[in-house]
């Protein structure tokens, strides 16, 4: 398929992570059949070939991730795409990204779940799995998109992301935005920026694998150019070999740790709209955030002073702009298809529990609807503790 | 014995010694950490010493280039092989090292991919990735070393744990029938499939030899002991001792060779090449053939 850049397209969300992927550089696909994930392996099973890159159906999704890192420590941009059961799957070589420190990307088309669960139905119920899915103290990099052209954009992202701290990157959509297609606009290429891995530039024998750098940015060999270091899934020391030396350890959790927390300012994304004169926010991300920009709109018109902060990067949770949020509302809805995964990070950040921070967590597999928002923001009961003085602040 | 402390020292200070010594040595020894990663951790009279010795002088006789050269490993006391290696080396998860080997050669089909596995890793948790990279024909090479228990974690029944024998989650004797690796690997279908034994270590060098040689997916089963778990457990003896059970329940595969019979006088282990078929092409050879071809508007 030719994407023109600039002409009107009508794609669906996961026709714009495939393409997207392709843009960002991406050669290399393993993947496992999932509902509703599948389009993004169908389409880089026909498009790969054309352009140099591979792609291969494994035996299931421990696999597809195990290869899409064998392939990226051989030094090609390699991506897998999934929902709930095979990202649980996943969560085993998603550790051992994050420890090998081993860029890729997992997109995670969300379903309605526990176990198979609803495959044709929509859910944010993996946020949290985007955290802490796998085993130990691992920095999360996930980023959640609401539309088909942010599906591009996001991917691209994420695999700079990915490429630049040299981590495991999600990509969690959903099932409403996987399979809804909309009219998008195509950016000119020139203007996305696409970041490669950084090479080394030392001789092979001063290499090392994984230097502690201040930036948290560290050059990335690749296998068969030469430098010839070992990856290991054990803790290690900066040159790649295990180590259990409690100074070793410490330093290389440490290191881990920034990633996540040092360059705040290129891990934040966010998204307001009418927040200026805000009185209430709107906390949502992915497909919940289309209902909530329209459920603002509508309560403008009920003369609620309502404002929508929304999420592009959703781990490393936005601290600075939703605390600054916090400062500036009192109260703050957070609609979501979970039962609260986003809202307990919110609430986590008022530090002195003055607001009143509610949730609308729809469980029946259904697209929050507008309306839905709207009632739930109406139903607050809120008394201001602070200068302002009687019932409703914002009737 | 050393008694005293500052005799306890000296013996300490020995490997070092040994390891200025080594580096100092041509041939294999470039092929190993020696400045950095020796002694190994393995237990003395161990197989795996054996099984890398032979490794790298198939590496030398294949005069292979270091920089081409990918060694994958799982997780267990064979997955610690890759960290002596001084090569491009990959320690994975359990079982998986075969899901990244097939990234790797199907990412860059030029680079010389070698798996060594165990055979809890190969075959338990790893049997899905095994049967299907059989299946393939990636041109991968897996060593399974095969020393019929899960040693690195101190005994446990694996899949390849003989009937009737003795570990510590089998304290009554072993109830199940364990895998032949080269009978699954050829039934899965591996193009090369061979077994030796630690004993016969000029025959293991030359297989490895042969299965790195070989274009497509290649299996070499080792038969190696560990007279740590299995062997006290099991009351086999010391590791001399199960050596030399090695080379008499050996026989070699001929034309000619009764099975039934061998095992009948004892000698069930067949060793040599089991199985070569050269007709079958290597997958990444389909894919540019069969599939990069009529992408880009040739003819397939």
């Amino acid at each position: 398929m030719d994407l023109q850049s600039g002409k009107p397209q009508l794609l669906s969300g996961n026709e714009a992570v495939a393409y997207g992927a392709l843009a960002a550089g991406a050669r290399f696909f393993a993947g496992y059949p999932i509902t509703p994930s599948t389009e993004i392996a169908e389409i880089m099973a026909a498009e790969l070939p054309k352009l140099g890159g591979k792609f291969i159906q494994m035996e299931d999704e421990i696999a597809s991730l195990g290869a899409v890192l064998g392939a990226s420590l051989a030094g090609v941009k390699a991506y897998t795409a999934t929902s709930g059961p095979g990202y649980s799957l996943m969560q085993e070589h998603i550790g051992f990204a994050a420890m090998a420190e081993v860029p890729c990307l997992v997109v995670n088309v969300m379903r309605g779940g526990p176990s198979t669960g609803l495959p044709t139905k929509t859910s944010q119920a993996d946020i949290m799995q985007a955290k802490y899915g796998s085993h130990g103290d691992y920095p999360s990099f996930a980023l959640m998109p609401n539309s088909v052209l942010e599906c591009y954009l996001l991917t691209i992202k994420a695999f700079n992301l990915a490429e630049k701290y040299r981590v495991p990157v999600t990509l969690l959509s959903d099932e409403v935005i996987g399979h809804m297609r909309e009219k998008v606009v195509m950016p000119d290429p020139a203007t996305v920026e696409v970041v490669e891995r950084k090479q080394p530039t030392v001789p092979p024998d001063w290499y090392q694998h994984y230097p502690d750098t201040t930036t948290g940015i560290a050059p990335m060999a690749s296998f068969g150019t030469g430098y010839h270091f070992h990856v290991t899934g054990l803790t290690h020391d900066p040159s790649g070999f295990p180590t259990e030396r409690a100074d070793e350890v410490e330093a290389f959790m440490e290191k881990l740790k920034n990633k996540e927390i040092r360059n705040p300012k290129d891990l934040t994304m966010v998204e307001e709209f009418m927040m200026d004169d805000a009185e209430v926010c709107i906390f949502a991300a992915g497909s919940v955030a289309r209902s909530a920009r329209q459920a603002v709109k509508m309560l403008r018109r009920h003369n609620v002073r309502a404002g929508l902060l929304r999420p592009q990067i959703v781990w490393p949770f936005p601290k600075i702009p939703v605390e600054a949020m916090l400062e500036r509302v009192d109260v703050v809805l957070v609609p979501e298809m979970n039962v609260g995964q986003l809202r307990k990070e919110v609430e986590r950040l008022s530090k002195d529990r003055r607001h009143t921070i509610k949730g609308l967590n729809i469980l029946n597999s259904c697209m929050i609807t507008a309306e839905q928002i709207v009632d739930r923001v109406l139903a607050i009961e809120y008394k201001p503790k602070t200068a302002r003085k009687g019932g409703r602040v914002y009737a | 014995m050393p008694e005293t402390v500052e005799e306890n020292l000296a013996v300490e200070a020995r490997p070092a010694q040994a390891v200025g010594f080594l580096a100092e040595r041509p041939g294999i020894y470039s092929w190993l950490r020696v400045k950095k990663k020796f002694p190994h951790l393995w237990c003395p009279g161990c197989g795996l010493g054996t099984i890398l010795g032979a490794f790298t002088r198939a590496l030398m006789r294949l005069n292979y280039s270091k920089d081409n050269v990918v060694v994958v490993s799982g997780i267990g006391c064979t997955g610690r092989i890759p960290v002596y290696l001084d090569c491009n080396t990959l320690h994975t998860t359990h079982g998986r090292a075969l899901t990244f080997a097939t990234g790797i050669k199907l990412a860059k089909p030029h680079l010389k991919v070698v798996v060594f596995m165990g055979d809890g890793d190969a075959l338990a948790i790893g049997g899905n990735h095994f049967i299907h990279a059989c299946r393939r024909n990636l041109g991968v090479t897996a060593i399974v070393v095969n020393n019929s228990i899960y040693g690195m974690t101190g005994g446990q029944v694996s899949p390849a744990t003989p009937l009737g024998k003795r570990a510590t989650t089998a304290p009554f004797g072993n109830i199940e029938q364990p895998f032949d690796t080269c009978a699954l690997a050829m039934g899965a279908g591996a193009t090369f499939a061979a077994r030796s034994t630690v004993y016969h270590v000029n025959l293991m060098e030359d297989l490895m030899c042969q299965a790195m040689s070989h274009d497509g997916f290649a299996v070499l089963e080792l038969i190696s002991h560990c007279h740590t778990s299995f062997g006290r457990l099991n009351k086999q003896g010391s590791h001399i001792d199960m050596l030399k059970q090695q080379r008499d329940r050996a026989v070699k595969n001929t034309p000619e060779l009764d099975v039934d019979k061998a095992r009948a006088e004892g000698r069930d282990l067949v060793v040599g090449v089991l199985k070569q078929d050269k007709g079958r092409r290597e997958y990444c050879a389909c894919y540019e053939e069969d599939i990069v071809r009529p992408a880009m508007g040739g003819k397939g």
